[in-house]
């Protein structure tokens, strides 16, 4: 019998999104240990969320990530109009629709292009696949550049943008700022659907997993900032239900926890639980495109969520297109807030899935105490179980090719480190309770 | 790497682009930069940008990047070997500058808070202080913003890189404010606006948007805290507002947690 130990071991995990590490051992055949490590610092939001007031929250939370703080400033205030009981202006609806269209483009162009492509390619980094494929990185940087674009004319700036407030926002753009966009959208469309068909092509391993996929799920329409959450193994539940379906493990060799569905382990969010279960709701475009280059729900190998990922920027900018041609601005820009003592919570889908946000506030708006679940801590042990399967696929591969592979698989996720690792303060401290 | 690696480069100045605690934000205002991308990747050699690249050169670097503030024993290690590498060491955004957000630790028992929340506490390797670079060793320009401007990110390289002087304004946003035609929101709506204290560079993006500046440029040179502590207290605002205003995203930069420790009466 064959016992010889190998590691697989990546000490800093690249074109990811924060600081991480893989240790995976293998013993013979046999995938013995799989260790995804989180060592980036906690910044420990939760402690300074308490105490402000309910105002600085979506400024303050958007710091937890640079790559998706629309994302943060979406679940915050949705979940601080919850408690207080606020109900938008549709156009306000609408345009926080718009606002997160913009940055699913630029989070799933950065991804699809500059992060994820040169694996399938054989790159190091987009930076050797501009040197050999330069009208492709022309586009990936045009297309994002038009995501940052709305982000820009809606928060004035594509990094922590400033005018997403609870209510609405401090300032609404006109008609006009927003038909703007229409000739670079109308660009972006085409260039998502030749993505799309292009992703296509590239050479899938062949790996499929029985996934739980949990996203978000609205009556009418791909859901962005609103819905139940569900799965396809029968989740269906409202928002404010999440903490008593879902947990938080603590492993020793990580600065983040591990979320699993109680009873039942580890799950799947982003782009592929969001296309297996709302699939029906995608813009008629982006359906088409799917079919015609073979992906139909449920797509169950990780490694064609590049696919999917290129058809949701399809869904992004059909669906800016028809936001800007419907808008009309709103009677103001935002509802006034009126404080009261509540707790509200609220999940949003942040490019990489679903984001909880949960905050007690008191009578006069100040944060009594907040709890934070990104997507990447939700999709981490289950990053873990798929390298547990796909690293028994490589036990006899060179170790540099197989580490590439298992480098590969983690990416699948589009993980987000930074974001991961912030929140240990609350939930430890909840578990200690 | 034995795997044979296409699109090879020449030599140029090298790049390196290290991450502390931060949001990655303002090395993302590096691949943000849609239109001067791909000139910047021609003229030098990105040897170490783990978030963009598997390729990890060893240094020397010709400029290190650095991201984010200093909250562990480990990376105050790391730090000083970071700046062994690098001839010019370059800090972006309010974390590597003034300690970031989460410099707000620094008015808490972290030790305390330690012990309560983990199980191990000989295991947990956090300071008690989230501090900017320059606290640990000598940096050679401090880049301000949270995020950064990219456009300054842009000059501020190309400057290094030809060894001029970079020009990166260190008036207050009030400057900017006035070049925009915005009309001022503290002196027309009677909004907080942290403007005449903060440093320029964001383009007035918040007075712009009708609402006051939080301040994430951080102080701009020989800031007049004092006065504007007056202002705000003269618009209605209470000293645990200002307090919390000055305590935002550069609260440890020393003219704003002075500000901040004047109005904290607690």
């Amino acid at each position: 019998m064959n016992t010889r130990t190998r590691t697989i071991r990546v000490d800093t995990l690249a074109r990811v999104e924060g600081e991480g590490a893989l240790d995976i051992k293998l013993i013979g055949e046999r995938v013995a240990d799989v260790k995804l490590k989180i060592y980036e610092p906690p910044r420990f939001f939760e402690a300074f969320l308490r105490g402000r007031h309910y105002s600085e929250v979506p400024d303050i939370t958007a710091r937890i990530c640079g790559i998706c703080p629309v994302a943060y400033q979406m679940s915050a205030v949705h979940a601080i109009e919850r408690a207080f009981g606020i109900k938008i202006d549709p156009a306000v609806r609408l345009l926080r629709r718009l606002f997160y269209c913009g940055e699913w483009v630029e989070s799933h162009a950065l991804h699809v292009y500059m992060l994820h492509a040169p694996d399938f390619l054989g790159y190091q980094d987009v930076i050797g696949m501009a040197h050999d494929h330069r009208e492709l990185v022309e586009k990936a940087l045009r297309l994002k550049k038009i995501g940052n674009h709305i982000m820009t004319v809606l928060g004035g700036r594509e990094i922590h943008p400033v005018s997403a407030c609870v209510g609405g926002f401090y300032k609404t753009p006109t008609k006009a700022q927003l038909s703007e966009l229409a000739e670079d959208l109308h660009w972006a469309l085409e260039a998502s659907i030749d993505t799309a068909r292009w992703t296509a092509g590239f050479d899938f391993p062949d790996f499929e997993q029985d996934y739980e996929f949990v996203a978000l799920r609205h009556p009418g329409e791909y859901a962005l900032n609103e819905g139940r959450l569900v799965s396809n193994r029968g989740l269906d539940i409202d928002v404010a239900e999440y903490e008593d379906h879902f947990v938080e493990q603590h492993v020793k060799y990580s600065n983040a926890l591990h979320s699993v569905i109680r009873g039942r382990g580890s799950y799947l969010v982003g782009p592929l639980a969001r296309f297996n279960l709302n699939f029906d709701q995608l813009h008629p475009v982006a359906k088409q495109v799917a079919l015609e280059i073979g992906l139909h729900p449920p797509v169950k190998n990780p490694f064609r969520s590049i696919a999917v990922r290129a058809i949701e920027l399809v869904f992004a900018c059909a669906e800016a297109l028809r936001i800007i041609t419907e808008y009309e601005p709103p009677p103001e820009p935002r509802v006034q807030a009126v404080p009261r003592s509540a707790v509200g919570q609220a999940i949003t889908e942040a490019p990489r899935g679903i984001l909880y946000h949960r905050y007690a506030l008191d009578e006069e708006g100040m944060v009594l105490t907040a709890k934070i679940v990104p997507p990447t801590s939700q999709n981490q042990k289950r990053i873990e179980d798929d390298l547990r399967e796909y690293a028994a696929h490589l036990v006899a591969w060179p170790l540099e090719e197989a580490t590439w592979k298992c480098e590969q698989a983690i990416r699948n996720y589009d993980p987000c480190i930074s974001c991961a690792t912030h929140f240990l303060k609350l939930r430890i401290n909840r578990e200690a309770r | 790497m034995s795997s044979k690696t296409k699109g090879e480069r020449a030599v140029k100045p090298k790049i390196a682009v290290f991450k502390f605690a931060s949001c990655d934000g303002c090395q993302l205002s590096l691949l943000d930069a849609e239109d001067e991308l791909l000139p910047v990747i021609g003229a030098v050699e990105i040897a170490y940008f783990p978030e963009a690249s598997r390729t990890m050169l060893k240094g020397p670097y010709d400029i290190g990047l650095v991201e984010g503030s200093i909250t562990t024993h480990h990376d105050a290690e790391r730090i000083q070997e970071v700046r062994r590498h690098c001839k010019t060491l370059i800090t972006i955004g309010a974390c590597a500058t003034a300690g970031g957000i989460q410099a707000l630790r620094n008015w808490k028992d972290v030790d305390e808070f330690i012990r309560v929340v983990y199980a191990t506490p000989q295991f947990v390797s956090t300071l008690k202080l989230s501090t900017p670079v320059a606290e640990h060793v000598p940096v050679d320009f401090e880049l301000r913003g949270c995020p950064i401007n990219k456009r300054q990110l842009i000059e501020l390289v190309s400057a290094t890189l030809i060894g001029r002087k970079p020009n990166i304004p260190l008036y207050s946003t009030c400057i900017e404010c006035k070049r925009k035609g915005n009309v001022c929101v503290a002196v027309a709506r009677g909004l907080a606006c942290l403007g005449p204290v903060t440093q320029a560079g964001c383009g007035a993006v918040c007075p712009s948007f009708d609402r006051g500046c939080y301040g994430c440029y951080g102080p701009m040179e020989s800031a007049n805290t004092n006065s504007l502590t007056t202002q705000l207290r003269a618009l209605g605002q209470a000293d645990s507002q200002i307090a919390r205003a000055f305590r935002g995203f550069n609260a440890w930069s020393w003219q704003f947690r002075k500000a901040s420790e004047e109005c904290d009466h607690k």
